[in-house]
């Protein structure tokens, strides 16, 4: 009963945290390189960009949902399985949608990288 | 290749450090509270009284601080498996502080996890995107070419 409870709150997290990852990644691509907006305006102007990207409030919501789901996980599951289970759910679900939404050309090198670092998070959750 | 300057493998590595020293703090705090329930709700609002958890919380904040940061310069796509060693961390920390177990294939899972991160360390750090709307004022300094795969 405790596992199924561990196992639900893994894949609220992992469908949140995708929906999030989505979202900020999106937001964060349109404010542009925070490192030289900081250099030439500041980091008010930082701030000021990105809290006006109204994706960035939906990305940080679902972090919200995924962040307490979180919560939850790792007062029923141990730390070692709630944390890397749920990353690898978010992580295959990311690059999926990562090249569906964001347009990001996965190539050979990052899909070797996705499944190598899927599988071995699945290894350490068994 | 494009190479990610010092700054931004610095970015890197604060996603790794801060996410991982966060979610031990968490899992801390949350051990110390013992079971929250849906029936308790409230028991998970005052969680965040626990300084385990308040201290868990500022330094996921910083994470989030990097990992905004980095994802407005790389692709998602290399962003997550770059910083992936945090779960190699986490393990590592629930092992030595947490005294969870570390069996056999979770050895050999935390070994295809370092060698993925070096399969996408070793590539393009951004992939041009055909319908990529750049701001006035981002800079097309990062933009690497992807080479071939």
């Amino acid at each position: 009963m405790k596992d199924l409870h561990a196992w639900a709150a893994i894949a609220i997290i992992g469908m949140a945290a995708t929906t999030g990852d989505v979202l900020l990644s999106y937001s964060m691509k349109r404010v542009g390189d925070v490192g030289e907006l900081w250099k030439r305006r500041g980091v008010l102007a930082v701030i000021r960009r990105v809290l006006g990207t109204p994706t960035f409030a939906l990305g940080v919501m679902a972090m919200a949902v995924a962040f307490y789901s979180l919560l939850f996980g790792l007062s029923w599951g141990n730390l070692s399985l709630v944390v890397p289970a749920s990353a690898s759910l978010t992580f295959v679900a990311n690059a999926v949608a990562a090249r569906i939404f964001l347009h990001e050309r996965v190539g050979r090198r990052r899909w070797i990288a996705a499944l190598l670092v899927a599988g071995g998070v699945v290894l350490m959750a068994l | 290749m494009h190479q990610l300057t010092f700054r931004k493998y610095l970015v890197l590595a604060g996603i790794t450090v801060f996410s991982t020293a966060g979610d031990s703090l968490l899992a801390r705090g949350m051990k110390e509270l013992g079971n929250v329930s849906l029936h308790n709700f409230s028991g998970l609002l005052l969680a965040v009284l626990n300084p385990w958890v308040t201290a868990g919380i500022l330094l996921l904040l910083t994470f989030f601080a990097c990992y905004m940061s980095a994802l407005s310069w790389a692709d998602l796509t290399y962003v997550l498996p770059a910083t992936s060693l945090a779960y190699v961390l986490v393990a590592l920390v629930g092992h030595f502080r947490l005294h969870e177990a570390i069996s056999l294939t979770r050895w050999l899972g935390i070994a295809l996890i370092v060698a993925g991160m070096g399969f996408v360390t070793a590539g393009p750090s951004v992939t041009p995107s055909h319908q990529h709307e750049k701001s006035p004022d981002a800079l097309p300094d990062t933009a690497s070419q992807e080479i071939r795969s």
